[in-house]
């Protein structure tokens, strides 16, 4: 994918279809069209980070490109943490954000804040693509994505790995706030190294018929992934997650939870336990041992 | 419909199907299946989850074989009757490995690798693979089976039931309905044996999915066609579906462990 151009503010613009409302930049805010009748514009809003490697041979964190609502703070040498300026996505909304950790560089990215999907015109979307380099490493563990009632969501994740990259990828979702039915969302995970697929999933979250059906969420409430470049040495199953070691080479965490403190426990119990098994020290907070986002 | 399709999907074929259960013994001793509605819940999550993916995969292997040039393999006088396992190693990177790497049979297989995260159902769909392309290449014996079982001797069931569909002269989209009807008629029948259920109900809940079959096989269908619409393209299996059943997941895990089991899968 080519690079978008980059703003005067060091936000980019993306290309998007005729109808298309491109806000960047600290002036995109949540604006409402119509005269103020409250009628609001979708959203489309492309935020990007980019590692490199200083002369030093450290991680620069070498470029920060916020675009509200997606809006991204360096809060540590190689730690970053989204930060949500405005509420949503709300349906309409096209988030993308790009992540590009060059070889032998590291990068931790996290959130804040979990996110909420509100309902709104249409669907919305929120596109993720991560390029990490040889030798290089990505913790990404944001807070979780909840569905309000009445969302129509998209999740996209596209994550090509160069041989050696060394990643763990969390990906949590929440039915609804408490008490609440979920709305609709459809998630995509790809992930290949060097070209091969290592795991490919979707999954439709908001479909009565299916979401309480036994063989696919039963009971849960959250349903949550972790990837790993790791590989565990076996298939290991406790209450609710299973550790899964892929055909090609890394692991798949899969949990299903009832509530998302309940999830993040089950994940985190399947990380470790991959890691320790596996030759992978990401789940720890990367090579250089600081700490690492919870 | 092409009659070939109706031996393919009949329990009776000698390949191994009656042994797996697709995840309902272990639901079974949970509990989370316990009679007919509950079943019901289960089997419909399972069509439209690994039963839609497995479709979709079939349909993209009988596309597959239908685009493939006819090219004779070394020995094809004897390849009918040849037990697989005799067929040579796979891919490992071998004297004539180099060649492997790059047949669309390794390409189509690891994508249904990368789509079944559990090794378990790894496991399952390789055993149903291996027994189904021995059937079937004495019963249809065909250039592109041998083909297969010379790249990938232990190809994924739906690679195996693709392909096989095709050497017995059904179209791709019979092929999908044969993997729709195969992902829950297994694990009905299972059912009335772990529960003792009532068979005829059992099979009403199978005849009111007809509609689900149905539809389940022309979207895979669509999908395996969109990824590869036509011969002189080169396919794109990375846009085919990938749908996931994190429920099954566990239950294929709990039942691997498991110490007492009825049927393999």
């Amino acid at each position: 994918m080519p690079s978008p151009p980059t703003g005067p503010t060091g936000s980019i613009a993306l290309p998007e279809p005729a109808g298309g409302d491109v806000r960047t930049g600290e002036r995109a805010g949540r604006g409402t069209a119509d005269g103020g009748l409250g009628r609001r514009r979708a959203m489309r809003a492309h935020a990007a980070v980019a590692t490199s490697l200083s002369v030093d041979g450290r991680t620069v964190v070498g470029r920060l490109a916020s675009a509200p609502p997606l809006t991204l703070r360096q809060t540590g040498p190689y730690t970053v943490h989204l930060v949500s300026t405005a509420a949503g996505p709300l349906g309409g909304d096209r988030l993308a954000l790009d992540v590009d950790v060059a070889p032998r560089t590291t990068l931790e990215l996290g959130s804040v804040a979990s996110t909420l999907v509100l309902p709104g015109e249409g669907e919305s979307e929120m596109l993720i693509t991560a390029r990490v380099g040889a030798g290089a490493t990505l913790r990404f563990t944001p807070e979780p994505t909840v569905l309000a009632a009445g969302c129509r969501h998209r999740l996209i994740v596209r994550l090509a790995l160069e041989p050696d990259a060394s990643v763990l990828w969390r990906e949590e979702i929440v039915f609804g706030r408490y008490g609440e039915e979920p709305g609709r969302c459809h998630a995509r995970f790809d992930a290949t190294c060097a070209g091969r697929p290592l795991i490919r999933q979707e999954f439709t979250v908001g479909d009565p018929a299916l979401d309480t059906s036994p063989a696919v969420f039963g009971a849960a409430r959250c349903v949550g992934t972790t990837f790993l470049t790791a590989t565990a040495k076996e298939a290991l199953v406790a209450d609710g997650v299973a550790v899964l070691p892929l055909a090609a080479s890394g692991t798949l965490v899969s949990a299903l939870a009832g509530d998302a403190v309940e999830l993040r426990s089950r994940l985190k119990w399947g990380e470790k336990a991959a890691s320790v098994d596996g030759d992978d020290c990401v789940a720890y907070g990367g090579r250089t041992g600081g700490p690492g986002i919870q | 419909m092409n009659p070939a399709l109706l031996l393919i999907a009949d329990s009776r074929l000698p390949a191994g199907g009656h042994a797996h259960s697709g995840g309902v013994e272990r639901a079974v001793a949970s509990g989370a299946v316990h009679d007919v509605p509950s079943l019901s819940r289960f089997l419909r999550g399972r069509l439209h989850t690994a039963g839609a993916l497995a479709a979709a995969l079939t349909s993209a292997a009988a596309l597959q074989a239908s685009c493939t040039p006819i090219s004779p393999a070394p020995d094809t006088t004897e390849a009918g009757t040849r037990d697989v396992t005799e067929a040579p190693p796979a891919t490992e990177g071998g004297a004539e490995g180099g060649d492997d790497r790059e047949s669309p049979w390794v390409r189509l297989d690891d994508e249904v690798d990368a789509r079944t995260a559990a090794p378990a159902q790894r496991e399952a769909s390789r055993t149903q693979g291996r027994l189904l392309l021995r059937v079937a290449r004495r019963v249809w014996p065909s250039s592109v089976l041998d083909e297969l079982a010379r790249t990938v001797p232990d190809p994924h069931h739906p690679i195996a039931l693709g392909v096989a569909a095709h050497a017995a002269g059904a179209t791709p989209e019979e092929a999908a309905l044969a993997a729709a009807y195969h992902a829950i008629s297994g694990p009905a029948t299972a059912a009335v044996r772990l529960l003792g259920l009532d068979p005829v109900a059992v099979h009403a809940l199978l005849a009111a999915f007809t509609p689900d079959l149905t539809a389940v096989a022309a979207q895979a269908h669509f999908a395996a066609t969109s990824a590869y619409p036509a011969p002189h393209l080169a396919p794109r299996w990375e846009a085919l579906p990938a749908y996931s059943a994190p429920a099954l997941d566990l239950l294929a895990e709990q039942h691997a462990q498991a110490e007492i089991r009825l049927f393999v899968s």
